[in-house]
């Protein structure tokens, strides 16, 4: 296998906002001071008189953005996850979603892999809180190719989007020319018949190479990718328990409210199913740095095998 | 239109916020009629706004942060002809689109959704930032309570509007003195209020008495004049006032008048109109 390309999502975010920009005068893009992290500054160099720098408040921000999009343009929203989820949720709640306008809020430096920040920074709710607001899109694009999809996809759709974005570069996987991506849609990235993996955002590529490993054991693993946390696709989370019997979920998020529970929430309606969550198991995270995090919490390729495989012991 | 025309109009405001109150058996009488007549004055003298076309892209707008005052917005839109001043006795009712706080995109006229202090005034400033960027006309106008200053966000969104020059934008405070849990400057006072704006790069307007047509005119004349800053006008207002047993009665915040309340404010009311 040639080297791997590798790039973050964030820069991603950055990347697809330029390109945007180009055939769309009305996309404007905000910030709360971190427009260097956020990527966002790629947006700025490209478009100064299109960003708004809002200074450190992301509440503001975020009020700002939805009396823009009451006027026709249409505002993303760039901070951390914890920032812009977690302190600006009522914001996003109240003056966002309650009228659902045009905002779109492009969260980075989502989960443990934000590194040596440490836990203040290492925003694991976010998909539970976004999830559970009325007519929220919530999506966690796995890597370059979807995360630019997914800034497309959102701009095209009328309401409001939470997009999760990582600081970690991670692996392209979605290089395929027939890829495609679309809004509430998940994809089998790997045909299995003993048990189903479903995973979100960069633990996509993690469920890729856990399902090599289970390989060797013999074990044949189908790899679902589910990048829309909401609306989330029944249809295909209904197909592959179908076929399998056994669900694990992964993902780089609490395994309290986030696609561990959406897929339960799903099967156990209409098809009930042993579920193993695989994600952080109800802690803060620390400082480190993401790979080594991502190690210790048993959320890298090795990791989710083992919990896989302890999982399957158990069944 | 004349002060005498507005205060007219302001009592059939007035009128309208006792009976969406009373028929909702719940809501706040007393910051709506403290409000009654600067939104009355804004929706019949000052803004640029077209009842037969609520969205009308360049129209002036309105952003109630002190959405509570719900009561006081509907009666001034019914009343200006956005929808029928009847339907105000379904406020607060399951399957009316008079909701208990401002929403948007099913009540003709209102803005924004708000309610939960401190937000409001974000949007405004949103919309005013929105107008500066594409060169529109129209200018924003949001109306905070006194308490509501001491949430942090409309701080957030002061700094904002002063550091983006945003001369568009009217944020009005309605100085009553009162909220839920007592005076003011009691709970947590917000007191200087002009010099907080003023430090914020506001031009401030101090108003004696934000229930004086002639001084609101006054007021509202000289913000259009500002350029290079937001304006911030601070009124001096009664809370519940126009009925006489509700002013500045704290304990009229939150409570709808019983039968017999209700009477005695619509009598005292239709005096008043007839004066």
């Amino acid at each position: 296998m040639s080297e791997v390309k590798k790039i973050a999502t964030r820069e991603s975010y950055g990347n697809a906002l330029v390109e945007l920009a180009k055939e769309h005068d009305n996309l404007y893009v905000l910030d709360a001071d971190l427009a260097a992290a956020t990527k966002t500054g790629i947006f700025k160099a490209a478009y100064p008189d299109r960003h708004i720098d809002c200074g450190i408040q992301e509440a503001d921000m975020v009020g700002i953005a939805a009396g823009m999009a009451t006027t026709g343009k249409v505002p993303f929203c760039s901070s951390f996850a914890m920032f812009a989820a977690g302190r600006a949720y009522e914001q996003v709640r109240n003056s966002v979603a309650y009228p659902h306008l045009n905002v779109k809020i492009g969260a980075t430096h989502a989960g443990i892999s934000v590194g040596e920040d440490g836990a203040t920074h290492q925003c694991l709710e976010d998909l539970s809180l976004m999830r559970t607001i009325p007519g929220m899109v919530v999506i966690n694009p796995a890597d370059d190719i979807e995360a630019k999809a997914a800034v497309k996809a959102a701009y095209e759709y009328d309401g409001p989007v939470y997009l999760r974005f990582g600081r970690l570069a991670v692996p392209v996987i979605n290089d395929n020319a027939d890829y495609k991506f679309e809004i509430g849609k998940g994809l089998v990235l790997r045909e299995g018949t003993d048990v189903s993996i479903i995973a979100t955002g960069l633990e996509v590529n993690f469920a890729l190479e856990a399902a090599e490993m289970l390989a060797k054991d013999g074990i044949n693993a189908e790899v679902v990718n589910i990048h829309t946390i909401k609306p989330i696709d029944r249809e295909l989370i209904l197909k592959t328990a179908e076929k399998t019997g056994l669900v694990v979920t992964v993902e780089e998020h609490s395994i309290y409210g986030g696609l561990g529970s959406a897929v339960a929430e799903v099967l156990s309606e209409e098809m009930p199913t042993v579920v193993k969550r695989i994600g952080v198991n109800d802690t803060f995270g620390e400082s480190g740095p993401a790979v080594e995090l991502l190690h210790k919490y048993k959320l890298d390729g090795e990791g989710v095998y083992q919990q896989i495989r302890e999982f399957l012991n158990q069944e | 239109m004349t002060d005498l025309e507005l205060q007219k109009n302001a009592i059939k405001v007035r009128q309208g916020i006792i009976e969406g109150v009373h028929a909702a058996k719940s809501g706040h009488p007393g910051g709506s009629l403290s409000a009654a007549d600067v939104l009355t004055y804004l929706y019949f003298e000052e803004m640029n706004i077209d009842p037969k076309n609520p969205m009308k892209p360049d129209r002036d707008r309105l952003v109630l942060s002190k959405g509570h005052a719900a009561p006081a917005l509907y009666s001034a839109l019914a009343n200006r002809g956005y929808f029928p001043v009847e339907d105000l006795s379904t406020l607060r009712h399951v399957g009316s689109y008079l909701q208990g706080h401002p929403s948007y995109g099913h009540i003709p006229g209102v803005d924004a959704a708000s309610g939960s202090l401190g937000q409001g005034i974000s949007v405004a400033v949103g919309m005013a930032l929105s107008g500066k960027l594409t060169k529109e006309s129209y200018r924003v106008y949001t109306i905070l309570g006194d308490g509501e200053l001491q949430e942090g966000q409309v701080w957030e969104a002061a700094m904002f509007a002063g550091s983006k020059k945003l001369d568009n934008l009217v944020v009005i405070v309605d100085n009553n003195g009162l909220q839920i849990d007592g005076p003011v400057d009691e709970v947590d006072s917000p007191y200087p209020i002009t010099d907080k704006f003023k430090a914020f790069k506001f031009h401030v307007i101090e108003v004696a008495d934000g229930n004086d047509m002639s001084l609101l005119r006054k007021a509202f004349d000289e913000a259009r004049e500002v350029k290079g800053q937001p304006t911030a006008i601070v009124m001096k207002t009664v809370k519940g006032k126009g009925v006489s047993f509700m002013e500045n009665q704290v304990g009229w915040h939150g409570k709808a008048p019983n039968d017999e309340q209700y009477e005695a404010a619509m009598a005292e009311l239709k005096k008043a109109e007839e004066a």
